[in-house]
């Protein structure tokens, strides 16, 4: 039986993880595994940490996952990365959008902002992109998701076209062409000769 | 046939519909919320939200009653408010099948409590299937409807979070098998339930019940699945996946009807097996089952409370720890907050300002409680806020500091109008606050009676709140727009210091229902003077930098202009659109 692959994403509410982790599964769907998707609606979509897991392989029992599960965390948000790097495997891939989004209570001064992030990241092994500057080269911030899952898309094996069939039939007719564009950006980023490898 | 990606939520809609259910009926509430969202739009059925579930039961009852196959939906907590008719629908029990979709929160993900309502079962006598993943969402609804009609009996689907929303593939045949009912005939023997009959009622429920353990024996629903005999886990719904994760070769005794429960069956696996294990979420529902059927259960250190998960079920079964990075430290929580340009931030921003002790209620609003607004006191129960701020007045609180609730539009249509009027009728003087923002918001933007639209998008008239309001007899009534910080403010002053009951309606769109977003506002570095009076207000758009002053993320500011109405120092000002400034 084939090894279950983990992927978990992590964000915080609002920030578009659902669609990515909806549009990684669909792929994994159309490569002819099997998938579970787990992820949390209601009141931790209201600007909280969200975080989705999907799974997929031969035969995928558990939606969810553990501490030290994760094959690949992508995480939209260099918090909510530090928060979760302890679900990702040792030998487990990280990838961080720069992205700093203060929580409220850092917001309103109650609490300081958390110093060295970074630089535990950077120790964890993190492979850090900017997915919102290559969001608005490739047309809108808003598909920084979708650069995301390109430079996702580089340590897992579905061919691009399938990643490309799903996203088309995933998002909004008129941003099909640069989420497109956004995942090709995200892609080239993270792959053979890309910045974030650097 | 279909190889289809569907979340529990989705997959149970399509078994109802597949089970040839005409009519559906619920109150959205996470994780339930999509069953019946998408059951609405499938072809030939009517689907409606009802003020609340006890409303949505009874609207299924008339409808199977009627002959149609029904089904409802709703949270955890929502079949406290149907308990009621529930109890009762187990004596008369149904025309057309009538299936209740019932989701827990294990974890409390976006709930007051933790329920399992698998007590249900025994509690009211009708039987709980529990599905373990999409495809058995889907197929235990779809039979759920035949059982329903066979055993002339309402039946629960009960789901958890981790059910509702995890997606998994689904072979998805698209055909409409079932087939509704026959037609209503008279039978009030059946149907009207006054003692005498109600007595007759009750020995059918218990013969019922005697042929529903006989079924349970071999029902569909269980499988026995042996392995290794060392070892025989009793386990049902998602936790059955994490023992399977866990435990590949390990004896199971997979139960997908958990109540009744196949005692016959379960005495044998317990006989087959060395070491019998119960693994549940929630309540000990099923280890009480089997210790008081006279078997042998052996203690394992599952957590009382929360969600399992394939760790921790390893962790309990001594199955082996992984290996696990180290966390990082001092990390700040990240609570969820409101929206930029949320309406409910003017009401709070208002109530603060009195000092107001102010019981509260179910919705977004109740992140009001949180700092920096840190105005509300109490959060029980859909409704509650408004008996409760009663209740404080009649304990002699509000004297030095007023007494409000606050309650948003579709919890006040749930259950808040009741409680109003018991503060008519008793002549409180309490001040009540409906945040009327035109829709129910927590849950993903379902339409309520205040909508003017229903959910599969039919026109209708809104609920005239103040009319209803002062029909019952208030006479301070009136609309504030929350965006008006003055106005608002001035409005909860004159409210509080009137004597007898007030209401103050807040009027104004969830900012997220508004497509065309006003232009964003900057600070004037020049003249901020870190006061903080803005930060106050607790946006996500506002935040105060190193030097003190305050920074508005354009890319987050929706324009409400609430923050420009709180600066005494004009330091507030409005920017060209986001995309020239390029901040993002």
């Amino acid at each position: 039986m084939t090894q279950v692959v983990t992927v978990m994403l992590a964000g915080v509410g609002g920030q578009g993880t659902i669609l990515a982790a909806d549009v990684l599964a669909k792929t994994a769907v159309a490569a002819g595994l099997d998938v579970k998707l787990s992820e949390v609606h209601g009141m931790a979509q209201r600007g909280g940490s969200v975080d989705t897991v999907v799974r997929f392989g031969e035969a995928v029992a558990s939606p969810l996952t553990d501490p030290g599960g994760a094959d690949h965390l992508v995480a939209f948000e260099m918090i909510e990365a530090a928060r979760q790097v302890p679900f990702v495997k040792p030998d487990g891939r990280l990838l961080v959008n720069t992205r700093f989004i203060d929580p409220l209570p850092v917001l309103i001064g109650d609490l300081e902002p958390p110093t060295g992030v970074e630089e535990a990241l950077v120790a964890q092994g993190a492979i850090f992109i900017d997915a919102e500057e290559l969001a608005c080269e490739a047309g809108s911030p808003k598909s920084a998701n979708i650069v995301l899952l390109g430079a996702l898309s580089t340590g897992l094996d579905f061919p691009v076209e399938l990643w490309a069939d799903v996203i088309t039939t995933r998002v909004p007719a008129a941003s099909i062409e640069f989420n497109l564009r956004a995942f090709e950006l995200g892609r080239r980023a993270c792959g053979e000769g890309g910045a974030c490898l650097l | 046939m279909t190889h289809t990606l569907l979340s529990g939520n989705e997959a149970a809609a399509r078994g109802a519909w597949e089970a040839g259910a005409s009519v559906g009926v619920g109150y959205p509430g996470t994780p339930s919320t999509q069953a019946l969202e998408v059951f609405a739009r499938m072809e030939h059925v009517y689907a409606e939200w009802a003020p609340n579930e006890k409303v949505a039961l009874e609207v299924a009852a008339g409808a199977s009653m009627g002959g149609a196959r029904a089904f409802v939906t709703m949270k955890h907590v929502g079949v406290n408010v149907a308990a009621d008719p529930l109890f009762t629908l187990a004596y008369t029990g149904v025309g057309g099948g009538l299936v209740i979709f019932v989701a827990d929160d294990p974890g409390m993900h976006s709930s007051q409590n933790e329920q399992d309502s698998r007590n249900w079962g025994p509690f009211a006598h009708v039987p709980v299937l529990e599905p373990s993943d999409s495809s058995e969402a889907l197929e235990f609804t779809r039979v759920a409807f035949d059982l329903s009609e066979r055993f002339d009996v309402p039946v629960i689907v009960r789901s958890t979070t981790r059910i509702s929303h995890s997606k998994g593939v689904v072979d998805v045949t698209g055909e409409r098998r079932g087939q509704s009912a026959t037609d209503y005939t008279k039978d009030i023997g059946k149907w009207v339930m006054m003692p005498g009959m109600a007595r007759a009622r009750r020995r059918v429920l218990d013969e019922r019940m005697s042929e529903l353990s006989a079924y349970a024996e071999d029902s569909p629903f269980n499988r026995v699945e042996m392995g290794d005999t060392s070892i025989g886990i009793v386990t049902s719904g998602v936790s059955y996946q994490y023992v399977r994760e866990v435990l590949p070769d390990a004896s199971v005794f997979k139960l997908g009807m958990v109540f009744p429960l196949p005692a016959e069956a379960l005495k044998r696996f317990a006989a087959s097996v060395e070491r019998l294990v119960v693994v549940e979420e929630a309540d000990p529902y099923l280890r009480t089952a089997l210790r008081a059927l006279g078997l042998h259960v052996a203690d394992v250190a599952l957590p009382p409370a929360g969600e399992l998960s394939p760790g921790r079920v390893a962790a309990a079964l001594g199955a082996g720890e992984p290996e696990v990075r180290p966390g990082v430290e001092g990390l700040p929580p990240r609570p969820p907050l409101m929206c930029p340009g949320c309406p409910h931030r003017g009401a709070y921003n208002a109530l603060r300002k009195v000092k107001a002790i102010v019981t509260g209620d179910i919705g977004c609003y109740t992140l009001g409680a949180l700092a920096p607004l840190a105005s509300m006191d109490s959060c029980v129960c859909m409704g509650a806020s408004v008996g409760m701020a009663h209740g404080m007045r009649l304990a002699g609180q509000g004297t030095e500091r007023p007494v409000a609730a606050v309650i948003g539009d579709s919890t006040f249509a749930h259950s808040g109008v009741t409680g109003l009027i018991d503060l008519a009728y008793n002549g409180s003087d309490a001040l009540v606050c409906i945040l009327d923002n035109r829709i129910t918001a927590m849950t993903g933007h379902q339409p309520n009676p205040v909508s003017g639209m229903t959910l599969q998008g039919r026109p209708v008239a809104e609920v005239d709140l103040e009319a209803l309001c002062r029909s019952i007899g208030i006479e301070r009534v009136r609309i504030v727009d929350p965006h008006d910080l003055d106005a608002s403010e001035r409005a909860v002053r004159e409210e509080v210091a009137a004597d007898g009951l007030s209401v103050i309606i807040f009027r104004a769109p969830c900012a997220l229902l508004i497509k065309d977003k006003d232009q964003p506002y900057a600070v004037d570095d020049d003249l901020c003077t870190a006061c903080g009076l803005c930060i106050r207000l607790g946006c996500p758009a506002i935040s105060k930098g190193e030097d003190g002053k305050a920074r508005i993320d354009v890319t987050l500011c929706v324009g409400c202009g609430d923050c420009v109405q709180v600066c005494r120092f004009s330091a507030i000002e409005l920017t060209g659109p986001a995309c020239d400034i390029g901040g993002v």
